[in-house]
């Protein structure tokens, strides 16, 4: 990271102290800022929020929705849990693995990333995927490829 | 001018719902017609969505399961008289799904547009907050603990014993907090209402606020819920603008600010301490208790923390008096509970009923028995960490207490369905799974004691050394239930357990039902 965007990175995170922001919220800024976490980052939010980079750390690796890498530029969210279960979502997991993606690693192809995740509050409608942050249901592996081309 | 309502709820929006509005409007324009739309919440009939609703003279005609492509057919044949379609299901407020519920917290979800502060208003909004504003703080949490309103989150807790203990407590700053984490599978309610009703929620937190004398709420959101956090950031700065929320509560002398906070992907956080953890934006770890959240909550000040639909049960506890919800209910749960239906389901979306309604009566009867056609096997009540019942429980009335006598949890009352495809073996490892997925790690039996039950189930499965591996499995789960500090520990045997004991061929056991 440039000292550039360093200084800008300060100055965002700053900006949160008037709402009493911990770590999870400042990390939270940096992902909105940069689109993932880069090392570098934590110690400026460590700095920000008077703490070790230790517990920025300890923060980071708690919730899944942090990266750690630049993210794919279209990001798939695949709900695994029971409700998708009892329509099929586990062979749509399988589907999704025979084109090339492991929602259980999240791996990147062609710039798409199917990633799993605990339920979108579709249920009704399963199963429920998420592209980009724009709901599909009663989805199947081919209709979530195809959103997902869509919205490259 | 003809009134053209499309939902933009988050469901809706996953069946087309932006594209069906986007043609109307194009053709709107196009043909110069005198219509306007207006974007809703759902009626809860999901089943049918995109369901658009048109205004008639005799109400609100509804077309099902539109899509983009038949904009154009609807409009030729007369949709703005409410004309004859294929897809038209008549007067939606005269749908026998709706009729028979009994509609209280979700009164308005879907008919008014959801950050109108007038259309709330026009719809018996703010009755309850101004009734609250003339009463002295005693009186308002002696309506709440005289209605019978119990935390909805899942824990049943009486509300206003709650709340009379954060008023009692001593402190500089006291904080309202909205658990709105709603990550159980076949949950959706909290969502459906920020989405659809977002000022109820504003108006309960409000009132909870002038009860208690907080002058600061947080509503905590799952990320995965980017539509409810949208909708609740808009309706917050529309209510701030107007009065209602700031320094001057309606133009009382009462203070109330309210913020979103969105969560970052954890189902623990869930849980009331480490989402406290997590608002202070640390790892979200469980905290032990006592000391409860009511006196050493959030910043170790004294906070209510309440469920999204427990605090929207609020405004309508004090428009209508503590005596017209405690009327509604079955023995000790009182009001109404939005069930949700969902899974392998024909007819899905929310019931909102008093509670006492029969399992089967809601699975066969509002939800029309399963999606696939194929045999009801088993239901999952009140999420990932809620009991497996089968069909014999079809006559079990749905309230905390008769659930409990027969095994199950009612949790935040989501219902998911399963066919005769599912393997037990299969659901029962689930939970192990996601036990170790979303373990928080404070406790060694669920953060340790979640994968070895995945290895456990997996060598029962496998038939090695059976009835040693069903002992040491049920070691497991006793340790897991009297050795963690909360629900995801605590509860997680409670599927395992229950799809065992109900089908235990699944797991290869000899003799047992499948």
């Amino acid at each position: 990271m440039t000292t550039y965007s360093q200084d800008m990175l300060i100055g965002e995170l700053s900006r949160l102290s008037e709402h009493k922001p911990g770590v999870m919220q400042a990390l939270q800024r940096t992902q909105e800022l940069l689109g993932y976490v880069p090392d570098t980052a934590l110690d400026v939010v460590a700095d920000v929020c008077n703490v070790s980079r230790a517990e920025v750390y300890g923060v980071l690796t708690f919730y899944s929705d942090f990266r750690r890498n630049a993210p794919a530029d279209v990001i798939v969210k695949v709900c695994v849990a029971e409700s998708c279960q009892s329509v099929g979502s586990r062979e749509l997991v399988d589907d999704l693995h025979r084109e090339g993606f492991d929602v259980h690693t999240g791996t990147v192809r062609d710039g798409i990333a199917c990633e799993q995740t605990f339920c979108l509050g579709n249920c009704a409608l399963s199963p429920a995927a998420m592209i980009n942050g724009k709901p599909l249901g009663r989805a199947t592996a081919a209709s979530i490829l195809a959103a997902a081309k869509a919205a490259k | 001018m003809t009134k053209i309502y499309i939902p933009r709820d988050s469901a809706a929006l996953s069946v087309g719902a932006d594209q069906v509005a986007d043609e109307f409007a194009r053709l709107v324009r196009e043909r110069g017609l005198d219509a306007q739309i207006v974007r809703t919440g759902s009626r809860g009939m999901l089943w049918l969505e995109p369901l658009v609703e048109v205004e008639t003279a005799n109400g609100r005609v509804g077309y099902s399961n539109v899509s983009s492509a038949v904009v154009t057919d609807l409009l030729d044949a007369g949709i703005l008289e409410g004309a004859a379609h294929y897809s038209n299901i008549g007067i939606v407020d005269q749908h026998e799904w709706l009729t028979k519920q009994q509609r209280v917290t979700f009164a308005r979800v879907g008919i008014i547009d959801p950050i109108s502060l007038s259309d709330y208003e026009a719809h018996g909004g703010l009755v309850g907050l101004r009734k609250a504003l003339s009463m002295s703080s005693e009186a308002i949490v002696d309506q709440v603990t005289e209605s019978g309103l119990r935390g909805r989150g899942g824990a049943g807790f009486p509300a206003g014993i709650k709340w009379k203990t954060v008023l009692g407590a001593e402190a500089g700053q006291k904080y309202i907090c909205c658990n709105a984490d709603e990550g159980d599978s076949g949950t959706f309610a909290d969502r459906m209402l920020m989405e659809g009703d977002p000022f109820t929620l504003i108006e309960g937190m409000a009132i909870a606020g002038i009860a208690v004398g907080a002058t600061k709420g947080y509503i905590y959101i799952r990320s995965e819920y980017p539509h409810a956090i949208e909708t609740m950031n808009q309706a917050i700065e529309v209510a701030t603008a107007a009065g209602v929320l700031g320094d001057s509560v309606c133009g009382s002398t009462k203070a109330f600010t309210l913020e979103v906070r969105p969560g970052a992907g954890s189902y623990v956080c869930g849980e009331e301490t480490a989402m406290l953890e997590s608002l202070e934006g640390k790892r979200g770890m469980v905290r032990p208790k006592p000391p409860i959240p009511a006196l050493v909550g959030l910043y170790g000040k004294p906070t209510v923390i309440n469920n999204v639909m427990t605090l929207s049960a609020v405004p309508m506890v004090l428009a209508d008096g503590a005596a017209a919800y405690q009327a509604l209910g079955h023995e000790k749960s009182r009001g109404t509970q939005v069930f949700q239906l969902a899974g392998n389901i024909a007819q899905g979306g929310i019931v909102e009923l008093a509670f006492g309604v029969t399992l089967g009566e809601l699975v066969d009867g509002y939800g029309g028995g399963t999606r696939s056609g194929h045999p009801v096997k088993t239901v999952q009540i009140g999420g990932p960490l809620g009991a497996y019942m089968g069909t014999d429980a079809w006559d079990v009335a749905m309230a905390y207490e008769s659930l409990a006598a027969a095994g199950g949890m009612l949790g935040h009352g989501g219902i998911v369905v399963f066919d005769d495809s599912v393997n037990m073996a299969k659901q029962a490892r689930f939970a192990m799974e996601f036990c170790a997925e979303e373990s928080c790690g404070k406790c060694t039996p669920c953060r340790i004691g979640s994968t070895r039950g995945v290895e456990v189930i997996d060598r029962i499965v496998a038939g090695v050394d059976q009835s040693k591996n069903l002992e040491l499995l049920e070691d497991l789960c006793e340790t897991m239930t009297d050795g963690s500090l909360c629900a995801m520990g605590g509860l997680t045997p409670l599927p395992v357990r229950s799809a065992l004991k109900l089908f235990p061929a699944d797991f290869g056991i000899s003799g047992g039902k499948s």
